[in-house]
């Protein structure tokens, strides 16, 4: 076990929007989050990752406590994370961008350790041809690559995922699920949020579902799919719905 | 490393001419162009390099001077410690400041960098044991330690080029540097710049203080040679505009930039102030340069010879 | 010494309120652009000579408000397409450079034309007296006006179609746009409304002191600390912001010298950024 969440809670003014949420990720699996738009999958990562500091609850990393540690100190300890919306540092290069995790990240590398770590990473993401172009110059897909670059250069244990296959067409998703498939195989234990259905139930080892801000399901994937209170929280949300059923 | 020779032979270069040939006026021309390219340097390390638009920056240069003067007047030092407390104390000003103000950002920012000149120049202006809205002058006698006043002057231009020439080079080693790097990122997203792992508090604050080190020992040199200091020249808010300005001319977030925006913003002013038809005017005419500067030429003439010569982009930092 | 007191509250309050209105158009400037308007100062100046040639023209002040205020919507609209328009989406420092260009032009302009020797304007409306308390008149009526142009802004900002459309604006500009308001429109008026009430506030000011191109600066930085205690964005704050700092202004004299004001303004300044960025008051437009 890596990383273990208990009876987190986090509001926004009168909103709940983690409410009482535990679970644990064990070394070296993919565990799924799913649940509908607004359930509260990306603020549980802000939590985790240290952007947001819970109203209750803890977060241990590596049997470590690291609730309400600032968010440089949780990338240093291993926790690397990608933005739902993608956040690239646009005047800088691609490159310059992933030396950046490189260098803050858990290895905490001088500048040309981290170039080299940088050209390994883009090659391994397939984006080293656009190592020298300006961040903000990249297509969404690309901006999608940089996240995750950025992110695995700092040679995290954890890595957290938030929607990195939504908006790609399906041949890049099919690229992207194998880069992810590479992730793990290299030993970093993965959670990933994830809209798309059919890849993540085919991509992880476990899933957990969260409605309203509570967790409302947990398990192997199929078993989880053919649960009667996932569906339920789904058919709310019809566009959802849609997405299920698609494949 | 070929990008910074050449800045600081040109530097050199310009630094020199007028020890050669002895010109009294070329010397107080290219005193204000070191001190404009000096300053310069330094606001872009908050402001271009970090991102934190620091429109108060002269208070940094005021304090410098102050105590500097304060203390060659009161106590007799010499003019070099000076300026090094100066410096320092600019610095340490900025980190304390910082600590509490780089939490804004933004407009927010700005203002509060405002806010803190205006203070300062209120209550300097109303504090009688430093001279209060009338200011200090220098005893006479000052200038004696250093065999006159001629030999203090020059004593001054020396200083300014040695401070200059450090300025650029430390902005050189700043921007090469994984600090530099941590900075960029800041400017570019702040957010994702603290979940990337920099910490962004400690940085912001260390690149303030950097860039309130060498305005304050400019300050220090630019009042000892003035031999008067007053709160209106000393935290004027139109010469931090003047400072902004010239980075954005030249190119922010560079270092070739202000340089060259501190120089060509001289060569405009000297120009329309000696034209017998803008003299009048050139302070309206300085504001149409500026909008012009702002709407087409956002990155100033740096970004601009490089988006038009990709082929300069390795030589211009 | 009740009566001096008594005598600064009512002067500060009837100033405060023309602070306030000088604020509430740098407070609906940002409110509804996200733009620090570091011209704010050069239009009150604009403001306070327009007053002084009508009045020269031997046109009543007073009555040339109206005529101040359209002046101030047409020269807002104007800057606004000249200087903001192609840079509205741009970082903070290409608003605030050329809002500040644009003082620099003014500024520059009327230090050429007018110099920088004061000018006042010769008004005389008598004075109201209780007591041993003397009001000047030309406070009163500047107090009086400054409210009364308030509270025809609240009505046009939520009783009238674009006054809805230019809160909707302010609250989230690519929502509105989305709901089919030319947001451009939007904010070319709302930038004409805040140099309307700078121009028109200087205009009010100019009736009761001396002042020269230069003197906007003063109120302009009033202004400042004045939507800062309010929140910024928040009109009706700006207005209590205004108030506060009026009966500061006048109150804290009989105490302290008047040189240290500006000092105690700004500590309180950066004091509340501090606090609460959010200003005292804080809220939405
Ligand atoms: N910074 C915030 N301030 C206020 N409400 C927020 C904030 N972030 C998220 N929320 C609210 O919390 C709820 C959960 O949001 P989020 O975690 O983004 O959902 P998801 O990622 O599952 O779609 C939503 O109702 C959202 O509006
Ligand atoms: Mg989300």
């Amino acid at each position: 076990m890596i990383l273990k969440v208990e009876n987190i809670t986090k509001r926004f003014g009168g909103l709940v929007a983690v409410n009482n949420v535990s679970f644990e990720v064990n070394e070296k699996e993919i565990l799924g989050i799913i649940g509908p738009n607004g359930a509260g999958k990306t603020t549980l990562f802000n939590v985790i990752s240290g952007i947001y500091k819970p109203e209750k609850g803890k977060v241990i990393f590596d049997g470590k406590d690291i609730t309400g540690l600032p968010p440089f100190k949780i990338a240093r300890l291993g926790i690397a994370r990608t933005h739902q919306i993608v956040k690239p540092l646009n005047e800088l290069t691609v490159k310059e961008n992933v030396m950046v995790g490189a260098c803050f990240g858990r290895e905490y590398l001088d500048l040309d350790s981290a170039e080299k770590v940088a050209e390994d990473v883009l090659k391994f993401v397939g984006l080293y041809e656009k190592a020298d172009l300006l961040a903000g110059k990249l297509n969404v897909p690309e901006k999608k690559r940089l996240e995750l670059a950025r992110a695995l250069a700092s040679k995290p244990k954890l890595i957290l995922l938030d929607e990195v296959l939504a908006g790609l067409n399906p041949v890049e998703v099919m690229e992207m699920v194998e880069v992810i498939k590479k992730i793990r195989e290299s030993g970093v234990t993965i959670l990933m949020i994830e809209h798309l259905m059919h890849a993540i139930m085919q991509i992880s080892d476990r899933i957990i579902v969260l409605d309203y801000g509570q967790k409302i399901a947990e398990g192997k994937p199929e078993d989880v799919a053919n649960d009667p209170k996932v569906i339920e929280a789904y058919l709310g949300d019809p566009e959802l719905v849609l997405k299920l059923t698609k494949r | 490393m070929k990008s910074l020779s050449w800045l600081i032979g040109l530097l050199i270069v310009i630094g020199a001419i007028p020890m050669i040939t002895h010109d009294v006026t070329l010397r107080e021309t290219v005193f204000i162009i070191l001190m404009y390219i000096a300053l310069a340097e330094s606001l872009n390390i908050i402001l271009g390099y970090t991102g934190y638009v620091s429109f108060g920056h002269i208070v940094f240069y005021g304090i410098g001077g102050y105590v500097a003067f304060l203390m060659i007047q009161n106590y007799g030092l010499n003019i070099i410690p000076a300026m090094i407390l100066a410096g320092l104390f600019s610095a340490l000003v900025a980190y304390c400041l910082g600590l509490a103000i780089l939490r804004l950002r933004g407009a927010y920012f700005a203002i509060a960098t405002i806010g803190v000149n205006e203070a300062v120049k209120a209550l300097i202006t109303n504090l009688e044991q430093v001279g209060g809205a009338e200011g200090i002058y220098f005893n006479i006698k000052v200038y004696s330690a250093y065999g006159g006043a001629e030999h203090a002057i020059w004593l001054s231009y020396y200083l300014m080029l040695a401070v200059t020439i450090a300025v650029v080079i430390v902005s050189w080693f700043v921007k090469k540097s994984k600090f530099g790097l941590g900075l960029m990122a800041i400017r570019e997203d702040e957010d994702a710049a603290i979940t990337l792992g920099v910490n962004t508090s400690k940085y912001k604050t260390l690149a303030y203080a950097l860039s309130a080190l060498f305005p304050g020992m400019i300050g220090a040199i630019f009042f000892f040679k003035n031999g008067n200091i007053e709160p209106e020249s000393a935290f004027h808010l139109t010469k931090s505009i003047e400072m902004i300005f010239m980075v954005m001319l030249g190119g922010f977030g560079t270092v070739t930039g202000p340089m060259i925006g501190a120089i060509v913003y001289e060569r405009i002013r000297g120009f329309l102030i000696v034209s017998e038809m803008f003299k009048a005017l050139h302070i309206a005419i300085s504001g149409i340069i500026l909008l012009l500067i702002v709407l087409f030429m956002p990155r100033g003439i740096i970004g601009f010879v490089r988006d038009k010569i990709p082929a300069l982009r390795r030589f211009v930092e | 010494m009740l009566d001096v007191w008594i005598d600064s509250i009512i002067s500060g309050i009837l100033l405060g309120l023309v602070y306030g209105l000088a604020a509430i158009g740098l407070s609906l400037i940002w409110g509804v652009m996200k733009v620090i308007n570091l011209s704010h100062g050069a239009f009150i100046a604009l403001g306070m000579f327009t007053a002084y040639f009508l009045f020269a023209f031997g046109l009543n002040p007073y009555l040339g408000v109206p005529i101040i205020f359209a002046l101030g919507i047409i020269l807002g609209i104007a800057v606004y397409f000249v200087a903001l328009h192609r840079i509205i989406d741009a970082p903070e420092l290409s608003t605030l450079l050329s809002t500040f260009s644009i003082s620099l032009f003014i500024i520059g302009l009327g230090t050429f034309v007018w110099t920088t020797i004061p000018y006042a304007i010769d008004i005389h409306v008598g004075s109201i007296s209780i007591g041993n308390i003397t009001i000047l008149g030309t406070k009163v009526i500047a107090g009086i006006v400054s409210i009364i142009l308030t509270i025809l802004l609240y009505i046009f900002l939520y009783r009238t179609k674009t006054g809805k459309a230019v809160r909707a604006v302010s609250m989230n500009r690519v929502a509105a746009e989305l709901m089919g308001i030319n947001t451009t429109r939007i904010l070319a008026l709302s930038f004409g409304i805040g140099i309307a009430l700078a121009m028109t506030a200087g205009a009010l000011i100019a009736t009761i002191f001396p002042f020269t191109i230069l003197s906007g600066g003063v109120y302009e930085l009033k202004s400042f600390v004045i939507c800062v205690l309010g929140g910024l964005g928040s009109p009706i704050g700006a207005l209590v912001g205004g108030l506060i700092l009026g009966i500061i202004e006048n109150v804290i004299t009989l105490q302290i010298p008047t040189g240290l004001v500006p000092f105690i303004e700004f500590t309180i300044l950066v004091a509340v950024l501090l606090i609460k960025p959010s200003g005292l008051l804080g809220g939405e437009v």
